[in-house]
């Protein structure tokens, strides 16, 4: 066995070559060096991503499953091919079960209004969490709007950890769904799923979960988790903005109507009637990104190579890493320590706004997110407008957090 | 390329730190609320106005020291003022932080609107032009009747 030191040593190299695949971070911002803090918003591509897209516009791309030459049959099979890998990485039991989207946000779009619209009636409950991305959180408003559900919160304590045991006292005869974060965007929480998931089901409620932070950070088993949703985006994943993935069981996708109608979706149609095409094609309406689909099948690729366990071993080391140096700093306060997190730290400084932060790291070359990261509940249960926050990719070392510790001194240069 | 200092200039950081007119004032004839979705910022600009004159003017809000510093030196400057006086520095005010340093600077010979020349330095973080400009506006939404809220988007 490896003692730590060797693997960390490892992992620093790993990282380092690993950098060269995306070529974007040798950009130099104001003549610095770009350490790219931010892939929790939207991370970086590597090359083989960046070919694949270009592999399809250049020498394989026509539009999907219509036309009968041969240009058309290959860009369907790649485009197909991508469901099969996504379903393989996520081990889905069914190609069926993989609905490409356009994002996250659609997917859980589709899902409110679909599954809500057609199996939830006025006086069911929604139960969500502090912790949700207004992603997570709006279309089940404009749902409650439309048909009345009511939705129910469950809090997180001051160290950002979801409360399994509110939760417990939140799930009761009228829980429908529960819709939850795998994984905070703002404070980084990763939630108990399998926990939360056994216990929605003995309640006979199904549950969602938004996968866009998760996808990235370890491996997914749906099957393993016995998760009735999951959702997540391609840009998040290395792969291209642009194309989501809704994972839905096969039953329960079967039972719900179309969520958006048009080409691609059909069997027959009529001014009299239309006849549905089956799952998945049936959420798909419309020409998809096709070329995002190649993308995000390299991406898996790409991940898949270094393996997911890996991934998330070096998450955490790096995490760690950054919590340890960020502490060093007197007047820095971390917001959200939760037991098990990802790779994301929020913090604030005392006196000076996240926004004056953000602009003076970037002058030193330093992308992080600044504000409320589209978590404003989050935010009043914590009693900010907003927070600094540091994410980790890939693609990031030791030395992006030791450039952060470096830039925030700056911050303090200024602010005094 | 603008040094990061010339953005928080001493007056900036001052005026962010201890913001002047912070509060309502009394007898207030008219107030809005603006927003900026982008932070989650939020400001209000209250004013009292007698014979078409700012007879008093105050804000209250939350924001980066962009914000408040041009919240708090825009009070300064409109106390007294007619309405003619504040329309015209809100639209230079506006000039100052979007366009181009010639076009921009020649127009203020007042001394009193020079002060506002520390804040300038916006126009070269694209950004933060909102963060400077958010006040001003919602002064503007106030004296148009109020209303709905400003916001930056």
């Amino acid at each position: 066995m490896k003692s730590s030191t060797a693997l960390s040593q490892d992992s620093e190299r790993d990282v380092t070559n690993r950098r060269d695949d995306f070529p974007v971070l040798a950009e130099r911002v104001y003549d610095k060096s770009l350490v790219f803090l931010d892939s929790a918003a939207s991370a970086q591509k590597p090359q083989c991503v960046i070919d694949a897209v270009n592999h399809c516009y250049s020498q394989e791309y026509a539009n999907i499953h219509r036309g009968v030459y041969w240009l058309s049959a290959r860009t369907t099979k790649t485009y197909e091919d991508a469901r099969a890998k996504v379903q393989r990485f996520i081990n889905a039991a069914s190609q069926r079960e993989i609905v490409f989207t356009k994002s996250t946000t659609e997917a859980i779009n589709l899902v409110a209004s679909s599954y809500g619209g057609s199996q939830l009636k006025s006086g069911d409950e929604v139960i969500l969490s502090e912790l949700e991305h207004h992603a997570n959180i709006v279309p089940w408003q404009l749902l409650r709007d439309r048909i009345g559900i009511r939705i129910r919160v469950v809090p997180v304590d001051d160290r950002g950890n979801f409360l399994l045991d509110e939760y417990i006292k939140l799930l009761g005869p009228h829980t429908r769904l529960v819709a939850l974060t795998h994984t905070s965007n703002a404070l980084g929480t990763i939630t108990p799923a399998e926990e939360i998931i056994r216990l929605a089901h003995d309640h006979g409620a199904h549950v969602l979960l938004d996968g866009a932070q998760f996808i990235v950070h370890g491996p997914v088993d749906v099957q393993a988790l016995d998760v009735d949703f999951y959702t997540f985006s391609g840009h998040k994943l290395y792969g291209p903005s642009g194309i989501g993935v809704l994972y839905g069981k096969a039953d329960i996708l079967s039972a719900m109507p179309p969520y958006q109608g048009g080409g691609d979706m059909i069997r027959q149609v009529t001014f009299e009637k239309t006849e549905f095409a089956d799952i998945p094609g049936r959420f798909e309406a419309g020409t998809p990104h096709i070329a995002g689909a190649y993308g995000l099948s390299a991406a898996i690729d790409y991940l898949t190579g270094i393996g997911m366990e890996k991934v998330a071993a070096q998450e955490q080391e790096l995490l760690n890493y950054a919590t340890g140096r960020l502490k060093e700093i007197n007047s820095l306060r971390l917001i959200g320590t939760a037991n098990n997190k990802a790779g994301i730290i929020s913090f604030e400084l005392d006196g000076v706004h996240p926004h004056d932060i953000g602009t003076i790291l970037d002058r030193e070359g330093v992308a992080v997110r600044v504000g409320h990261h589209c978590a404003q509940p989050l935010m009043d249960r914590f009693g900010i407008p907003g927070t600094v926050r540091a994410s980790f990719g890939l693609y990031n070392d030791k030395s992006d957090v030791d450039a952060l510790v470096t830039a925030l001194a700056k911050v303090r240069d200024i602010f005094g | 390329m603008l040094e990061l200092r010339e953005l928080y200039q001493e007056v900036i950081l001052d005026h962010g730190k201890a913001p002047r007119n912070f509060g309502k004032p009394e007898g207030v004839t008219c107030e809005s609320n603006g927003h900026n979705p982008l932070c989650g910022d939020t400001v209000t600009v209250y004013l009292r106005l007698r014979d078409d004159i700012v007879e008093d003017v105050g804000f209250e809000g939350r924001g980066c020291a962009i914000s408040i510093a041009s919240a708090s030196m825009m009070t300064e400057l409109l106390k007294d003022k007619s309405l003619e006086d504040v329309e015209s520095m809100f639209l230079r005010f506006h000039q100052l932080v979007t366009e181009d340093k010639a076009a921009g600077e020649s127009n203020f010979e007042d001394e009193e609107f020079e002060k506002l020349l520390v804040l300038a330095g916006v126009r070269e973080f694209p950004m933060r032009v909102k963060c400077a400009t958010l006040a001003w506006h919602t002064m503007n939404a106030a004296l148009q009747g109020g209303g709905d809220e400003v916001t930056t988007e």
